[in-house]
């Protein structure tokens, strides 16, 4: 079976959220990056299990420059077999799409893995839109993914509940939490990682449609105002009159 | 080049997330002067509701049939429809089924996409649309430059608001092609308004010290009429059920009014609530990083609070 995973590099959830030229760019300076964590957690090691019970190949799938190499090595601790870069910053979800079924169209895979979303742009958008470019069935936000003999079973949260559909090879799933725990690399790995290709290549053209105009941050609140135990009657009625939200 | 808007269902049930599609679709449409129809695909048992959201029209697909949600399915379906009416605008719920199928149809449509929208267009020429980032860290203004658009709501962006006028309901000339998944089964919470929807949530921490305690905090939802959500360590405890799990990693809501209680406000955990319209925080420690996000506080200890605040709460709704 071979598999390929998709990830996303974002800022560290505790990083500082500033923009500059007048709210036209993230500012970047200082910020520390990470491997989006549904892709880390969830998304890969699913993969990795899977292969380990069934054998193949996991491709771990990146659209980005040069800096996000730190990244991809650990993808590959964690259990990624090889992976590839896609040597571009990338615009927007379309370009990413365009160039995972790019690559898939030129070396097909049985699963194509992706985080629910990415914690910064919260867009999950990638994984639909690559989905329908290859043609291919997608299960959004799977919280569980089993072999059926020749189909798999997984299961996809909705809202107040869960689905659970059959799926055949090939298909693209959508990671979130339950789907597989989070795997630390040992050190071993970590070492053997090093030594695992990492293939560069160019990117295809895509359009860009959709730009962002403008940042900002939302104004701080204004601070909390505090109750004491014998006047919560008070609290409740600012919360029906004043602020209407009961 | 009017709006569609997808009114999704569950098990045959539209809910509060369509009706805010369609009353915020209905308001762009008046906004860009173009007509406003939805389309719903499988037998929807409360399609006469629907039609008092301010549809011009609403197309059925399939109607004698209930189809559980196939996000490859239906994006051919609606994107056919959209051609066939010129419809150039896509609105679909941020939810799960919107989520799955916007990407596809902006694919089939080349259209440009921006999803969890929390507000209607700007005023002027450009189509330029606003959401927040970054856990609801930033917000971001989106140009989409293309004829063909589609875009998801976020949930409470606008309040469902009935029109005055009734919708066509018509059977759409469109056929669903085959399903490229079967559906086996879906399971809810039967008499409770799931997390993403709900406009109260109270939800508790690790501060509750064991899942034995959460009497007080299901006493409080009752009288509140609100829907109980808790942090990621209690969850992965197993204290209480996945789905109530909020934050960065579970669900992100945005409710009118979210009660954290015995929660220290971790960036992780505030990432999924701080979109919330009102936050009161229950906590003993003064210093607890959730008092620099909330709006309401009450410095103490739980076990006192929450009974106390449960006993308000009755009283002030009967007066
Ligand atoms: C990448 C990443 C993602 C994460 N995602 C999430 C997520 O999605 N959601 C999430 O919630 N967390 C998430 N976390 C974990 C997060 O960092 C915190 O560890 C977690 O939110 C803490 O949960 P808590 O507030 O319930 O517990 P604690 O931090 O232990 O806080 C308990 C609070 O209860 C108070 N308390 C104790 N006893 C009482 C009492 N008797 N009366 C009143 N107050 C009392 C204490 O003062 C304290 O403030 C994530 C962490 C990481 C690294
Ligand atoms: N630059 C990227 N390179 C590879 N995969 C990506 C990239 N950006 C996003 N993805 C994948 O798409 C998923 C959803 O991202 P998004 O649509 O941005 O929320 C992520 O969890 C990744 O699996």
């Amino acid at each position: 079976m071979n598999v390929l995973v998709c990830i996303s590099k974002t800022p560290e959830t505790t990083a500082k959220i500033n923009f500059v030229e007048g709210g036209t760019a993230f500012d970047s300076a200082g910020v520390n990056y990470i491997m989006n964590p549904y892709d880390e957690w969830y998304a890969l090691v699913r993969a990795v299990e899977l292969k380990e019970k069934n054998g193949g190949e996991v491709t771990v799938f990146h659209v980005g420059d040069a800096s996000s190499d730190i990244v991809i090595r650990k993808a590959l601790s964690i259990g990624g077999d090889k992976a590839v870069r896609v040597n571009a910053d990338p615009k927007d979800s379309f370009f990413v799409a365009k160039q995972i079924a790019q690559y898939c169209k030129d070396n097909p895979q049985d699963i194509i893995f992706f985080g629910k979303e990415t914690i910064d742009y919260n867009g999950a958008e990638v994984g639909s839109m690559a989905s329908e470019m290859l043609d291919i069935p997608f299960i959004s936000f799977a919280s569980k993914l089993e072999e059926n003999g020749e189909s798999f079973i997984a299961e996809r949260d909705i809202e107040g509940g869960v689905q659970s559909v059959e799926v055949r090879a090939p298909f693209a799933i959508s990671s979130a939490k339950g789907i597989a725990e989070q795997r630390i690399p040992n050190m071993k790995s970590i070492m053997m990682s090093k030594r695992k290709p990492v293939a560069v290549i160019e990117p295809v053209e895509s359009e860009t449609l959709v730009e962002i105009t403008h940042y900002e941050t939302p104004p701080p609140k204004s601070g909390v105002k505090l109750f004491e135990m014998e006047n919560l009657e008070e609290l409740v009625r600012i919360l029906r009159d004043e602020e209407k939200v009961i | 080049m009017s709006v569609l808007v997808f009114a999704e269902n569950l098990k045959g049930v539209c809910k509060k997330s369509s009706f805010e599609a369609l009353t915020y679709s209905r308001m762009l449409a008046d906004k860009l002067g173009v007509g406003m129809s939805a389309v719903t695909i499988g037998t929807v048992s409360n399609i006469e509701e629907l039609a008092s959201y301010g549809a011009d029209k609403i197309y059925q697909i399939n109607k004698s049939e209930v189809t559980p949600f196939d996000s490859k399915q239906f994006a051919k379906a609606i994107a056919d429809l959209a051609q066939s009416i010129g419809a150039t605008t896509i609105v679909a719920s941020h939810s799960s089924q919107g989520k799955s199928i916007a990407g596809r149809l902006a694919v089939r449509m080349n259209a440009g996409l921006v999803t969890a929208v929390n507000s209607l267009p700007q005023e002027g020429s450009d189509f330029i649309v606003r959401r927040s980032l970054f856990s609801g860290k930033a917000l971001a203004d989106y140009k989409v430059n293309s004829t063909n658009k589609v875009i998801t709501v976020i949930g409470n962006t606008v309040p469902p608001a009935k029109s005055d006028s009734v919708s066509d309901i018509v059977d759409a000339e469109v056929t669903l092609g085959a399903a490229s998944i079967n559906v086996l089964e879906t399971k809810t919470v039967d008499g409770e308004i799931p997390l993403p929807e709900a406009e109260l949530v109270v939800s508790a921490g690790r501060g509750m010290k064991g899942p034995e305690n959460w009497g007080i905090i299901e006493d409080l939802a009752q009288t509140m009429g609100a829907t109980t959500a808790c942090s990621r360590p209690v969850a992965d405890a197993d204290w209480r059920p996945h789905h109530e799990h909020v934050g960065q990693t579970g669900v992100a809501i945005r409710p009118n009014l979210y009660i954290a209680i015995g929660i220290s406000g971790a960036i992780q955990h505030l990432a999924g609530v701080n979109n919330s319209k009102v936050i009161v925080v229950i906590n003993k420690d003064p210093e607890a990083p959730f008092f620099k996000a909330a709006d309401y506080g009450i410095v103490a200890d739980l076990f006192d609070a929450v009974p106390k605040l449960n006993e308000a709460f009755k009283n002030v709704l009967a007066s």
